[in-house]
């Protein structure tokens, strides 16, 4: 894909790993911010390559990890009912509730989709008048314009059958959460690009007054990731803490002001807890009063749901960066991806699942069989 | 939360007051919709996610920033500069 | 709860312990159906021969003073037509391509269908004409067959499950037992496109390109590379969980690291960028026309060559080497140097916003 893959170029990629090397003196301790940039991270073993003075903590930027899990009961409640279709996006459906995922609803007879895009949502609303269609509206502020359209058109193409579960979380209020903790250990984030695509780069601005600590924004391809990296280990080098934008060919400093009216007039700030961690203030968007008739919540009367976590799940420590994953007594044990007791142990970002992938992992030396690939 | 992939438009039109477009991902094509970015018109790169472009991309930046990190790879080796740990074998530079 | 069943053992999430049921999961090739077939299939069935435990892709049975190789599956995929094919190819060329994977020259099918009242009579023509087809193109005989009709709403269109018999010659002998170190490991042409290509039809994945499925019988390429003179010591054909899961059970079969080059892996520019859009490995998505050769490594260049010389092998490209280290897993060296461990899927790879 033009303007993808140049960005993963292996020659470019040790060029800006040596410029790392070269540039890394003393101890640092990076949190990248977004499970997308996890991803990037664990699939081309990018932690393994940075000079081993540089620890990189994956932050909670894995919606899927943080959705409060009463969200998720809630969910499951209402895809377990008869005339509803339960649409979600595909990272979703292996999360466990309390006692059970969307993908144990669906194989007691719910009608539970996947879907690629909220819009197919709507049309499945549309094609479906009989049936009440509910669309799970996860995720961060990237995805928030495109959640927020559905209703736009719910309400232009006047469904009734048609609502969203929301459960949106931001960025700045988790960075102020951690850096307001007694223990933090992270001293620069890398933010989430495509977050600031939508919303601009100005609100961590504050951020980086008032904690003085450097925040570049950053891409998601291999080269994007580690010129964040480098970008922010310059600037703890050289004693700077700035916010600097590694990713100016999809980031602007105002960010996309059309989305962020539609997002203004479809959602407002709430407080919303993070699984695992608690209750942010203000770090939430839910649906806006006047919208009541497509918001699930309001719409489906859930009640009685006893969420339950797992004891022995220490996954908000995780998502702080508090603790290794290997420092938890059930990593490996009761919770593995087969049987994850946490959403960091189901989702492929989830710094468990992560760090679970690379427990065994010793650096084989590939035997070069003649061709370079 | 993230997975946004830059396209070229190759086609816009309008349904319900609303612009959508067919993009081309590498040989992939998917329709789109257009509506948070009103100055994307056909031949243009957008990030898209979950079916919607989010910005349109700005080549220009897209080629310097290459141009950037191929300058540092042209620094390390003006700096004879001893390749990562994992390639213990090849020479420098 | 049953009495019989022990699940203490199983991998299942912990859901399933507590209210056990089948699950989508326990379909997708990974983890979880390994689960079920070892943990309830295989000890209820009983093995006196040793040979269910084996559980190839199919069972080679001594017969008469020679050998057979004999091989079933079921073939539910939706949607049943799709880019290059329909479920027919696909029961057909399942099949034979099992079969094949021993070693074996298959030789004769047996089709059974179980048919939902309604189904379109035209539907289930083509898919037959299909099917005829792709046998008589792979020198295979359908020889006998069932036909079921079940009541509207209760079979999904058309469920086919075929078996397949072939014969192994004498001096061919494959398996993880013949796998060693230092073997080179092969795949016979590009991957993923099957999946990708079931996936651009699927409801709410939809997206137009010319992906079409790689379906295709691999006894003539299998015949081929055993006729050169190639030291093959096992094959199998990546299909559910694709290259990944093959891999993984075959180091965990023989005891054995696989060590692989992750650009060396073929796949196709339009397939990648589909994969690339949904958040897909590539490397987990299913294949029906491909095979993964496991051959002595001084042998690798006369295998590559003998593939490319066949109709269904011009793409075969070395990808990897067995190795002594961290036996049973596979580790891939990433595109930018680094390393990752590719693990054995838990089920369906589902695409994925983050």
């Amino acid at each position: 894909m033009r303007y993808l893959d140049e960005f993963g170029d292996p020659d470019l990629a040790r060029a800006l790993l040596d410029d790392i090397h070269r540039t890394v003196t003393r101890p640092w301790a990076l949190m990248e911010v977004c499970g997308g940039q996890t991803h990037t991270i664990i699939r081309n073993g990018i932690d393994q390559l940075l000079p081993e003075k540089v620890t990189l903590i994956h932050g909670p930027g894995c919606p899927v990890c943080v959705t409060p899990l009463e969200t998720i009961d809630r969910a499951l409640e209402i895809a377990s009912r008869p005339g509803v279709i339960f649409c979600s996006f595909g990272d979703m459906l292996r999360v466990p509730g309390s006692g059970r995922d969307l993908f144990r609803v669906k194989s007691d007879g719910g009608d539970v989709r996947i879907v690629y895009s909220p819009l197919d949502a709507v049309r499945l609303a549309q094609e479906n008048p009989d049936k009440e269609v509910v669309f799970f509206g996860i995720g961060f502020e990237t995805t928030a314009p495109a959640n927020a359209m559905t209703v736009t058109m719910a309400k232009q193409l006047g469904l009734t059958n048609f609502s969203l579960l929301v459960s949106h979380v931001l960025v700045p209020p988790a960075i102020t959460a951690l850096m307001e903790s007694p223990v933090r250990r992270v001293q620069a984030f890398l933010a989430a690009g495509h977050v600031c695509t939508v919303m601009g780069m100005s609100e961590y601005e504050p951020l980086v007054e008032k904690y003085h600590v450097p925040i570049v924004v950053t891409g998601f391809e291999p080269l994007d990731v580690l010129q964040g990296i480098r970008q922010a280990l310059v600037q703890l080098e050289e004693g700077r803490a700035e916010l600097e934008n590694a990713y100016p060919r999809a980031v602007s400093y105002e960010g996309n002001p059309v989305a962020q009216q539609v997002v203004r007039e479809v959602f407002e700030t709430c407080d919303r807890a993070w699984r695992g961690i608690g209750v942010i203030p203000m770090s939430g968007w839910r649906l806006r009063e006047e919208l009541a008739a497509f918001d699930a919540e309001k719409r489906y009367d859930v009640t009685g749901i006893t969420t339950e976590e797992s004891s022995l799940c220490r996954s908000g420590e995780v998502l702080q960066g508090l603790i290794k994953p290997v420092e938890c007594a059930a990593f490996g044990k009761e919770c593995t991806p087969r049987s994850p007791l946490g959403a960091p142990m189901v989702s492929s970002e989830g710094a468990c699942a992560a760090y679970y992938q690379f427990r065994r992992l010793e650096p084989t030396p590939v035997t070069a069989w003649g061709t370079t690939a | 939360m993230c997975l946004g992939v830059p396209g070229q438009v190759t086609k816009v039109w309008e349904a319900n007051g609303t612009r959508f477009a067919t993009a081309d991902f590498g040989g992939v094509t998917k329709e789109i919709c257009l509506a948070y970015v009103p100055d994307v018109v056909v031949g243009d790169y957008t990030i898209v996610h979950v079916g919607f472009a989010l910005t349109k991309l700005d080549e220009k930046s897209a080629l310097e920033t290459l141009e950037l990190f191929r300058s540092v790879g042209l620094l390390d080796e003006e700096l004879n500069v001893i390749s990562t740990p994992t390639e213990p074998t090849s020479a420098a530079g | 709860m049953s009495e019989h069943l022990d699940l203490e053992g199983w991998s299942c999430p912990m859901p399933l312990r507590d209210h056990p049921q089948v699950v989508m999961g326990h379909g997708g090739g990974g983890a979880l159906s390994s689960d079920l077939v070892e943990h309830l299939l295989l000890p209820a069935y009983g093995d006196d021969g040793g040979v269910l435990a084996q559980l190839g892709d199919a069972a080679v049975l001594a017969i008469n003073g020679g050998r057979l190789a004999m091989s079933t599956d079921s073939f539910v995929v939706r949607p049943r037509f799709f880019p290059g094919g329909n479920v027919g190819d696909l029961a057909v060329n399942g099949t034979i391509n099992d079969v094949a994977m021993t070693g074996a020259r298959p030789l004769h099918l047996a089709v059974g269908m179980v048919l939902e009242e309604g189904l379109q009579l035209a539907e289930l023509d083509v898919i037959a004409r299909t099917m005829g087809r792709a046998a008589r193109r792979a020198g295979v005989g359908i020889v006998t067959g069932d036909t079921k009709v079940v009541d509207s709403g209760h079979g999904d269109g058309v469920y086919i499950t075929t078996t397949g018999i072939g014969v192994i010659d004498p001096g061919v002998d494959l398996g993880p037992h013949r796998v060693r170190p230092g073997d080179a490991v092969i795949v016979s042409g590009p991957v993923a496109l099957h999946g990708i290509a079931v996936m651009s039809v699927r409801e709410g994945l939809e997206f137009g390109s010319e992906i079409e499925t790689d379906c295709a019988p691999l006894n003539g390429l299998v015949a081929a590379l055993l006729a050169s003179g190639t030291d093959v010591h096992m094959l199998r054909d990546p299909t559910r969980g694709g290259v990944a899961a093959t891999l993984n059970e075959i180091a965990k079969s023989s005891r054995t690291g696989v060590s692989i080059e992750e650009r060396a892996v073929p796949v196709p520019d339009a397939v990648r960028a589909a994969c690339g859009f949904l958040g897909l490995d590539p490397l987990y998505v299913a294949n029906e026309g491909k095979l993964v050769a496991f051959v002595a490594p001084e042998h690798a260049e006369l295998a590559l060559a003998t593939m490319h010389a066949h109709e269904f092998g011009v793409g075969a490209v070395r990808i990897g080497t067995v190795v002594e280290e961290h036996p049973g897993v596979v580790v891939a060296r990433t595109g930018i140097g680094g390393t990752r461990v590719v693990d054995l899927p838990l089920a369906e790879q589902l695409p994925r916003i983050c």
